[in-house]
């Protein structure tokens, strides 16, 4: 990954978040004091069980609300709420069926007003890259789900974000067409060199990805510890990655960081 | 790419198969289709014959039972008088007038009827505080028989056009208005969340999901409304009209006619009929390519 070479340049960074969710029923503390940086070309994955808060620090990241206590940086500057700097991708497509796949992946540009004739040639070509040449005029549902996924990835790419937030969008999928994809999004973000946050429950999916995997304790969502990924399944293709000799010991140390917070419950003050 | 690989293993196939062995196959699938194809033409044939024997045996039974004087051609009339009543209303023009303005209050309070409870819907959807100020009482409103506001149309807006639009309007703004305003909070939240998250406005969200996405609703309710004009329009013009379908009806009661009122009756299915069937083809062309997943 040759962004590495800018390290230390950070392009994401929480600061001591917090979140609580309100509503009729009460209050619920869903993170606390997440810290965390994200350089310039990096793929963190978080994961950890259900409940511990991933989706609620992607949303945070997005912008969607601000958080309780605590900041959200990106690129230095506070996130006020969503921008086309921050590209997400959700767990099911959400095409818009009266669109035609050449304007479902465009909708990002029209929104913030940057849709002209170059960009919806450049919206032609990135649907070419995810492997949909001269689908552009078809409609979604004459489409499978693993292609509607890569017209997802056309659409967030489409603005050109800084950063990509990846919510569970494989997890939907087939694991053939999911081992497709996952090749498919690393390729992709490698040669644009973007930054990447994906949330998981698939634990070989965050190994193979990833740079950094953090892993999340829940009651309440908290950071409990990060493995560093070895460099030759980092720089491998997912794919690839899954085969190499130091795959399946990574694996087994996330299982076990996973299996000894279950053990713990909620009563570790975690973190580290 | 999934789908290439599928194909892919087709083509092996396809390969494997001495070509003789691929056109026994292909044959006896087109026969299949074929056989399917028949079955289906034959029940539609039964369907449709059956119809016309239908239709045939009940207006043949009123002409007879009319004519034997079984029932009192008085009240009952029989067709061939219907016809005749209209053909000669047809011939001489004077029936014409009497659609005409029929026709123009029920398209008037319908599509009117569709426009206002839309706009309505998208002010309760932008303003979720007048939602729920006004939920109750959309629900007291839509319980209301709105027909016997009638009288009171009248007196304001004077007999004619317009408070007959206005007792169109009254069946079907409200209905109109709670059914959409239902669909546009009932589109699904990750479709929101699309747009919202590349940093879009209220306007744009309203205009690029909420409003397409309803858009088969919208339609759906004005098929609604065309039937709901016609009850309004009708008791309007019994209220009030010198003109129009509904005026001949209760003309032709008040003077004993009651070939008059039957065969206007005839006169209002038939435009309505032709009325609805336009309607779906707005619906078919309008949502053509547009299919939920």
């Amino acid at each position: 990954m040759g962004a590495l070479g800018l390290k230390r340049d950070s392009v994401l960074e929480l600061q001591r978040l917090s979140h609580v969710y309100v509503n009729e029923k009460g209050a619920s503390l869903a993170v606390e004091n997440i810290d965390l940086t994200v350089s310039r070309g990096q793929f963190v994955s978080l994961v950890g069980p259900s409940g511990c808060g991933k989706t609620t620090v992607l949303s945070l990241l997005a912008g969607l609300f601000p958080p309780t206590k605590g900041r959200v940086l990106l690129s230095g500057e506070r996130v006020q709420g969503p921008s086309p700097k921050v590209g997400y991708m959700l767990q099911q497509d959400y095409l818009f069926p009266w669109r035609t796949i050449r304007d479902n992946a465009a909708v990002g540009l029209e929104i913030s007003g940057r849709k002209t004739r170059s960009s919806m040639e450049a919206v032609d070509a990135l649907l070419e890259e995810v492997g949909l040449p001269g689908a552009g005029h078809r409609f979604p549902h004459e489409l499978s789900g693993g292609m509607r996924q890569r017209v997802a990835l056309a659409r967030t790419l489409a603005t050109d974000p800084e950063v990509l937030l990846l919510d569970e969008p494989f997890s939907a999928l087939d694991l053939h067409i999911k081992l497709q994809l996952e090749d498919l999004v690393d390729q992709t973000l490698k040669r644009l060199c973007k930054t990447a946050v994906l949330v998981t429950h698939d634990l070989a999916e965050a190994a193979a990805m990833s740079d950094r995997v953090i892993v999340l304790g829940r009651n309440p969502g908290r950071i409990r510890c990060e493995l560093a990924v070895p460099d030759e399944i980092r720089l491998a293709s997912p794919m690839n990655a899954r085969k190499l000799p130091g795959f399946q010991e990574l694996f087994e140390r996330l299982w076990s960081e996973l299996d000894a917070q279950d053990e713990e419950g909620g009563e570790s003050d975690g973190g580290q | 790419m999934e789908d290439n690989d599928r194909n892919r293993s087709d083509d092996e196939e396809e390969l494997a198969n001495v070509s003789g062995i691929r056109e026994d196959r292909r044959d006896w699938m087109n026969e299949l289709h074929v056989r399917f194809k028949q079955r289906e033409l034959r029940l539609t044939t039964a369907v449709i014959a059956t119809q016309i024997v239908l239709l045939a045996l009940f207006v043949g039974l009123w002409e007879f039972a009319g004519r034997r004087k079984w029932i009192d051609p008085l009240l009952f009339s029989y067709p061939t008088k219907l016809l005749d009543q209209l053909w000669r209303t047809m011939a001489d023009g004077s029936i014409w007038p009497h659609v005409g303005v029929t026709v123009s209050e029920t398209v008037a309070g319908f599509a009117l009827g569709t426009l206002l409870g839309t706009l309505i819907a998208a002010a309760l959807w932008w303003f979720p505080f007048l939602s729920r100020v006004f939920d109750p009482y959309l629900v007291v409103l839509n319980s209301m028989p709105k027909v016997a506001l009638g009288p009171i149309f009248i007196v304001g807006l004077g007999p004619g056009f317009m408070s007959i639009v206005a007792v169109t309007l009254s069946v079907t703004v409200i209905i109109t208005t709670i059914n959409i305003y239902n669909r546009f909070r009932e589109i699904d939240s990750g479709y929101v969340k699309v747009v919202r998250l590349f940093g879009a406005t209220r306007s744009q969200l309203f205009r690029l999901v909420i409003l397409p996405g309803s858009f088969p609703v919208i339609i759906s309710t004005l098929k609604v409304n065309v039937g709901l004009a016609w009850v309004g329009v009708i008791v309007g013009e019994f209220l009030v009209a010198k003109l129009g379908l509904g005026y001949l009806i209760i003309y032709g009661f008040q003077v004993f006619n009651f070939t008059l009122v039957l065969s206007s009756l005839i006169v209002i299915a038939v435009v309505a009929t032709i009325m609805y069937q336009l309607v779906s083809a707005l619906e078919r062309k309008l949502t053509a390519g547009w299919r939920e997943r």
